[in-house]
């Protein structure tokens, strides 16, 4: 998968093209890892609440996923995790547009917005707990925390870095401040917004799970935080393994849309 | 009783000056500051003077009057326009050509309203427009078409700016595309493109703005000797079916004169008008007409006024 921030490179892979067997790789990967682990837990007696078979943590997840306990917490997550992406992205745009269309603005909030990622986001967690209760809300909002930053960076980049001669263009046309806006300046920073929103993505998630277990009674994190409690390690595994499925899914949803609103950089 | 100051600038309207008017009409004009040459056309025709003797049959479609324009840059100051004269009669052809850093693009930038001239005054059909944007269909010098647009969503951004419906404006331009050469590319997108292509392109966006003042800043200036020259000769049948004004750029002077009714030189920086001159050719163009006597003439005349040494 591509990771890559700049747009440009996804043109220019460093990999050459790999032949077709090759796709199996990763899969033959994944096998020889789960093999070696449950090797290694049967040959050295380590007991279950320090690591699991990967046996123990399959019967675990069909468990959690029977009695629809996984499906629960997962819900929760995933609705903090869209709620706080979809906050985050709103307030940064919104902000990173003002930034970059105004030099004042900038100069007024870019010491506080830059000192204000100085803040372990795991620190004030606690706090935003303790303002707006144990529920969701706290969650969205630490996940829209640690969303902002790097949907506002990219923003301000992506609408700064449209050409001065492409403006003027648009304004010997007599093209009216709407019409800039959304001809203009929302399609040439897509492709730059659309990388925010990716890391964003994955962000989320981490920011989501910060807050569960700051103190939640619901989610994935609450549920691993439970489990700990209870040395119920498999169910942690499981816990992590939902949460990796749910960024993934995330990233994936947000490189499917890249792909459909920039079909024309292929 | 001559009129004397029926213009803001004698040396621009000397023909006016030697006719009859009322003097009460000339203090009357001379007041009316920058509306002069609109006012003038109404209250002589009410009169009794016949037009024609006083030489104004037809008002410029672009009159300069005396633009300057100062830049003022990391301290530095570069006057890149001064004292800029110039008037386009409506359907003509005229090219301007400089040497680099005489304020060609700034000229299209004043005369568009992207920029205001620090002292001097542009009109439009004879009166001083405030605000001249869209009132040309200008092609800047990069094709700067759209990446995310197709072509044919390309060349309609003028028509959709102006608030016709996309599926009516794609109806107008699909119509044009043949003459354009771009009916294959249409749902192409301006990457796939080759730089002939793309100038193509750039101009049918610029002829859909239905403007009927074209300005052409250098369309042809990134493109190789052959592709340049097709598109000339392609650009010239155009120009003799729409007869559009067009004033166009460029540092080509073969491409100048074999284009242009008259040529207007800019001197270096700081650009001023430092030769008119209308081309002894006639219409339409061929290209023998490279090989003619007065083409070679009038070709060291311009190499001459550029300061080459021929």
């Amino acid at each position: 998968m591509d990771i890559s921030l700049a747009h440009k490179q996804q043109k220019h892979p460093l990999m050459p093209a790999a032949p077709r067997w090759q796709v199996w790789l990763p899969i033959l990967m994944l096998v020889a890892f789960l093999i070696g682990w449950e090797a290694l837990v049967r040959l050295s007696n380590i007991p279950a609440f320090i690591l699991p078979s990967p046996g123990a943590v399959g019967a675990k997840l069909a468990n959690v996923v029977l009695n629809g306990t996984l499906l629960h917490h997962s819900i929760v997550t995933l609705a903090e995790v869209v709620g706080g992406l979809a906050l985050g992205l709103t307030v940064a745009t919104v902000l990173g547009y003002l930034l970059a269309k105004s030099v004042t603005v900038e100069r007024a909030l870019a010491p506080y917005l830059v000192a204000s990622q100085a803040i372990p986001i795991v620190a004030i967690a606690p706090l935003l707990v303790i303002w707006f209760g144990s529920g969701m809300f706290s969650k969205v909002l630490i996940s829209a925390l640690i969303v902002f930053f790097p949907i506002l960076i990219n923003t301000i980049a992506g609408i700064r870095g449209v050409p001065a001669d492409l403006h003027d263009l648009m304004r010997s046309l007599r093209a009216t401040r709407w019409q800039i806006f959304s001809k203009l300046e929302v399609p040439a920073s897509l492709p730059v917004l659309l990388a925010g929103l990716k890391i964003g993505a994955t962000l989320s998630v981490i920011g989501a799970v910060v807050g569960e277990f700051a103190g939640a009674n619901a989610g994935l994190g609450s549920m691993i935080s439970l489990a700990d409690g209870q040395y119920d390690t498999a169910r942690m595994f499981v816990g992590v393994l939902a949460l990796v499925t749910m960024a993934l899914a995330l990233y994936g949803t947000v490189t499917w849309i890249e792909r459909r609103a920039l079909r024309w950089q292929k | 009783m001559p009129i004397r100051l029926c213009g803001k600038n004698k040396t621009t309207t000397p023909k006016r000056e030697t006719t009859e008017c009322p003097d009460n009409l000339c203090v009357y004009m001379a007041q009316a500051g920058y509306l002069l040459d609109g006012l003038f056309y109404v209250t002589i025709s009410a009169g009794d003077i016949n037009l024609e003797s006083i030489g104004i049959m037809s008002t410029p479609k672009l009159e300069l009057r005396n633009v300057s324009k100062t830049f003022h840059a990391n301290g530095m100051v570069v006057r890149a326009l001064e004292n800029i004269s110039l008037a386009v009669t409506p359907g003509e052809f005229l090219t301007v050509i400089g040497p680099s850093g005489s304020g060609k693009s700034t000229l299209f930038n004043l005369i568009t309203g992207l920029l205001e001239p620090d002292s001097g005054e542009i009109l439009l059909d004879g009166v001083v427009d405030v605000v001249r944007a869209g009132h040309f269909g200008y092609m800047p010098q990069r094709d700067l078409l759209l990446p995310w647009r197709s072509v044919l969503d390309n060349v309609i951004i003028p028509l959709e700016l102006r608030g016709i419906p996309r599926t009516d404006a794609r109806t107008r331009a699909r119509q044009m595309l043949p003459m354009f050469g771009l009916e294959d590319f249409a749902d192409s997108y301006p990457a796939s493109l080759s730089g002939g292509m793309r100038q193509r392109a750039a101009l049918l966006r610029t002829i859909l703005t239905e403007r009927d003042t074209l300005l052409l800043d250098e369309p042809f200036g990134a493109l190789d000797a052959l592709t340049r020259r097709e598109l000339q000769d392609w650009l010239l049948g155009l120009w003799e079916q729409f007869r559009q004004t067009v004033v166009f750029i460029t540092h080509d002077v073969e491409e100048a004169l074999y284009l242009g009714d008259r040529v207007a030189v800019l001197s270096p920086r700081p650009g001023r008008v430092a030769n008119m001159l209308a081309v002894d050719l006639p219409r339409p163009r061929r290209r023998g007409m490279i090989a003619l006597p007065q083409f070679g003439r009038q070709m060291s005349e311009l190499l001459e006024s550029l300061g080459v040494e021929v």
